[in-house]
């Protein structure tokens, strides 16, 4: 992925390798607040705005201070505590400065640090080999995808809840099938941006 | 609740795939085949049953107010052992595991356990929780890889298992694949509780 150019990294880490339907990372509030739309909204917004700024801050990390020092092991234990301490301080600032947007993203806050896409982009900015700009590109694309996958799954499920489901498929199991037949479509879109 | 329900609770009751929807990431992603599904499973359980140990038995010292940063730090220790160990000793199953690996750490079901059951229970009823946990989350991980690979590659452990006559129907170890069979099982699952509900 390093030899590729910006726009081909944004637009497949966008559609071809969505974050939740090729990758797999974020399953757990994928499945968990697609109830509605505008939980759905609010939490891409949350999960944007939070994986952009963890990627910002662990890439330098690991360049900076992990590499020179030969501490690469330490990577999973560093960058998990700083997005852990990231979002409560996005948490607290977020708070104190614009309690608007506090009210609108700030029940998704506690959530986001157990959601592995956050941890998985940021390692796999440094596994991929990406320079800083590249990364901070595809952590956005990444960002967009998954906001993208989680408002047309909400928009099915808001849908699903007034039809006819078996009762075996009812909750997760018809969730999971909808995902697959989605992952389907997106499969369309292989080879773009590549 | 004796020691061998302790145990045995994360088989089917409380299993962590099938009935607390936990994990669901490495559960997806890493049961293309079972042999990546079991390492993913047996990586999880150890660091299940160590994060579980420690957390027990250091209950009583673990301020309340810092407790999740300090759970996040020992379940990361053993993650990183586990990525090390594997990377040394079992280097095909680390490079399929890939990126999931280091992943442990925001397995909700590791924390989870840390957080509900080790941080007030005693270290050994932890221990079998931990091992009863892991060990449920590696069947339900065998479970869907078996579907998987036999439908999607005709083999089971690398075996063929379906004979010459069949073509292997691909899309099961493609992405979509996961979510499908995954949502077929658990309803699977459904119909076998509801029927023993009804009966019982």
């Amino acid at each position: 992925m390093a030899e590729q150019s910006i726009i081909a990294i944004f637009i497949a880490s966008i559609l071809s390798q969505n974050v939740i339907f090729a990758r797999f990372l974020g399953i757990c509030p994928y499945l968990g607040v697609s109830r509605s739309l505008s939980t759905a909204f609010g939490m891409s917004a949350a999960v944007l705005f939070v994986m952009t700024l963890s990627s910002a801050i662990t890439y330098p990390i690991y360049a900076l201070v992990l590499k020179p020092y030969d501490m690469e092991y330490l990577q999973t234990l560093s960058f998990i505590l700083v997005i852990a301490s990231l979002v409560q301080l996005v948490e607290i600032v977020m708070k104190k400065a614009t309690p608007s947007l506090y009210s609108a993203l700030g029940i998704f806050l506690p959530l986001i640090t157990t959601n592995c896409a956050i941890l998985g982009i940021a390692i796999l900015n440094i596994n991929e080999k990406l320079s800083y700009a590249q990364a901070l590109v595809f952590t956005v694309g990444s960002a967009v995808g998954f906001g993208l996958a989680l408002v047309i799954f909400a928009g099915i499920r808001e849908n699903l809840g007034v039809r006819h489901v078996p009762k075996v498929l009812q909750g997760a199991p018809i969730g999971l099938i909808t995902a697959g037949i989605l992952a389907m479509a997106f499969m369309g879109f292989a080879g773009l941006g590549q | 609740m004796s020691k061998l329900a302790e145990l045995t609770k994360g088989l089917w009751k409380e299993n962590p795939v099938f009935r607390l929807l936990l994990g669901m990431c490495p559960t997806l992603a890493v049961t293309t085949e079972v042999v990546s599904g079991i390492g993913m499973g047996l990586s999880a359980t150890f660091v299940l049953v160590m994060a579980n140990l420690v957390v027990s038995s250091m209950r009583n010292v673990i301020p309340a107010k810092t407790r999740l940063p300090i759970f996040i730090v020992i379940i990361a220790t053993f993650v990183t052992i586990v990525d090390l160990v594997m990377n040394a000793y079992a280097h095909d199953v680390h490079k399929s595991l890939g990126i999931f690996i280091p992943l442990i750490v925001v397995n909700c079901v590791i924390l989870g356990r840390a957080e509900a059951f080790a941080s007030k229970r005693p270290v050994f009823d932890s221990i079998l929780d931990g091992l009863g946990m892991g060990l449920g989350f590696t069947l339900g991980l065998v479970a869907l890889a078996t579907v998987r690979e036999i439908l999607g590659n005709g083999t089971w452990f690398g075996m063929p298992v379906t004979g010459e006559g069949y073509t292997p129907f691909l899309l099961f170890v493609l992405p979509p694949g996961a979510f499908i069979s995954l949502g077929f099982l658990l309803a699977g699952m459904n119909s076998i509780e509801n029927r023993r509900k009804a009966h019982g």
